[in-house]
């Protein structure tokens, strides 16, 4: 699945910085960000502290997460003032 | 302006191949014997005679990374170093190996510490065999100059793609001054074109040398031994176009004397050049005996070697360099010789390791006392000590 998104060079690897560069990342995740949308003050610092760039900002709404990417690392969560940000068990939404 | 002979040692000899190569950027670590090389390249860059960037670096090991970054922008790079330096840089020499980075670095052979000593020996060079490198070995000065002009032309090409590590023994090539053709530029210009890489470009960002999974890297090993393979033709090759352009003829496998002779000694670098005397005695006093150098141990040329060695009783090898127990150059014959339809026996020799003379005279001994009868194939290897008889 990678190999289609990881641009090779002919004798050489290298990866172009493309979405998905570095394969489906979103499945390493042992915790999975739940934004709690009656805290959210739409201040987007969770957009600009993820370091994997998959939180997506929606113009005067709650912001979005790509859980096809997002490793779980708990950034956003952290950093959030206003603690609007949940880490869950990802076993538990398995389940579901 | 015709080409000049220069009085010129080995070092001073690698840094006229360096700057009429057109070396663009270099990075280096001092370490004797290796020292007066990059100082003189220095030189040439103050007085303006050699238009490149030196980088001044902490270590061998950044040395080699500058020259990875340099080489895949795009600039001609080039680096020296010796021993321990070479040591420190082996991280570096496999990323480079591996990433297919096309540069030159001269390998002042010097023995490995402990026992701590500045003298020459194989070992340092042939411990980096693994690395993903070219080698080539050296015999004289004109060899060095003229053999790292025909490294950037090896490791450049498109076909290729691989570093190549010129290696010539310290002092007795480094600091031993012989006659050297020095060749004009613009004979060198044509015989070297200039050097392209858009590998590192601002302009195009990308992540170089990225983690892949097992079957990518598994494919890119299998891509850069094809590549190795090919680069034993391209050795030829360039070696064959040098000789119609400057007249020096250069082969992946020498041989000198007497190829129809029962007794063969091999040698590699400076070892050989005493062994070619010898072999001169030898011939000259009735006894018949010839030598094969061994100029390319990387790819290692196995076919020229089974093609050289067809007929003689034995090999004679003079092994400068020691893995445990054997001379790694011995090992390595000793596989490529498995598939020959011929094959000879092999009398192993440990000589001149931490800069221990070679002796024309021990060598001399060695050969008359084989040539009544050669004996049966020893499991061992022979240390031959200096001042007698090993």
């Amino acid at each position: 699945m990678v190999s289609q998104k990881v641009k090779v060079f002919d004798y050489t690897p290298y990866s172009l910085p493309t979405e998905g560069s570095a394969g489906l990342t979103g499945s390493w995740r042992s915790k999975r960000p739940i934004i709690m949308v009656e805290k959210c003050t739409k201040c987007n610092l969770c957009w600009l502290y993820c370091p994997e760039g998959t939180i997506i900002r929606v113009k005067g709404k709650v912001p979005e997460i790509d859980l096809t990417y997002c490793k779980g690392c708990g950034v956003c969560a952290n950093e959030c003032p206003s603690k609007a940000i949940e880490m869950e068990d990802e076993a538990k939404w398995l389940n579901r | 302006m015709a080409e000049q002979i220069e009085v010129l040692t080995g070092n001073a000899a690698a840094a006229y191949g360096v700057k009429l190569s057109r070396a663009q950027v270099i990075a280096a670590y001092p370490i004797t014997p290796q020292t007066t090389l990059v100082e003189r390249i220095a030189e040439f860059i103050m007085k303006g005679e050699l238009k490149a960037e030196y980088i001044k670096v902490e270590s061998e090991h950044s040395a080699l990374a500058a020259c990875i970054g340099a080489s895949l922008g795009g600039a001609r790079a080039f680096t020296a170093t010796s021993s321990q330096g070479l040591l420190l840089m082996q991280e570096m020499l496999f990323w480079a190996g591996y990433g297919r980075t096309p540069m030159v670095m001269a390998v002042v052979t010097r023995a490995i510490a402990p026992a701590w000593n500045m003298w020459s020996e194989h070992t340092d060079a042939l411990a980096q065999r693994d690395t993903g490198w070219i080698q080539i070995f050296c015999h004289n000065n004109q060899e060095v100059l003229d053999t790292i002009i025909q490294a950037y032309k090896i490791s450049e090409d498109k076909k290729v793609m691989i570093p190549v590590m010129v290696c010539y023994d310290g002092f007795e090539i480094s600091h031993t001054s012989e006659n050297v053709v020095v060749p004009e530029q613009s004979d060198v210009d044509s015989f070297l074109p200039s050097y392209e890489n858009d590998l590192i470009d601002p302009d195009k960002p990308k992540l170089l040398w990225n983690g892949v999974y097992p079957e990518d890297a598994f494919r890119f090993k299998a891509m850069l031994s094809e590549a190795a393979h090919r680069s034993g033709n391209v050795v030829n090759e360039v070696q064959r176009e040098f000789e119609s352009k400057f007249g020096r003829r250069y082969e992946a496998i020498e041989v000198y004397g007497k190829p129809e002779s029962k007794i063969i000694l091999m040698a590699m670098g400076s070892v050989a050049s005493t062994a070619k005397a010898t072999v001169d005695t030898l011939n000259r006093e009735g006894y018949s005996v010839g030598l094969i150098r061994v100029r390319l141990f990387r790819p290692f040329p196995v076919s020229e070697l089974q093609k050289a060695i067809e007929g003689a009783e034995a090999l004679v090898i003079l092994d400068r360099s020691l893995s445990f127990t054997k001379g790694i150059l011995c090992t390595e014959v000793t596989s490529a010789l498995y598939s020959a339809k011929w094959r000879p026996k092999i009398l192993e020799y440990i000589v001149g390791l931490g800069g221990a003379v070679v002796e024309h005279r021990s060598i001399v001994d060695t050969v008359k006392h084989l040539l009544p009868k050669v004996p049966e194939e020893p499991r061992e290897a022979v240390w031959l000590k200096p001042g007698g008889q090993g």
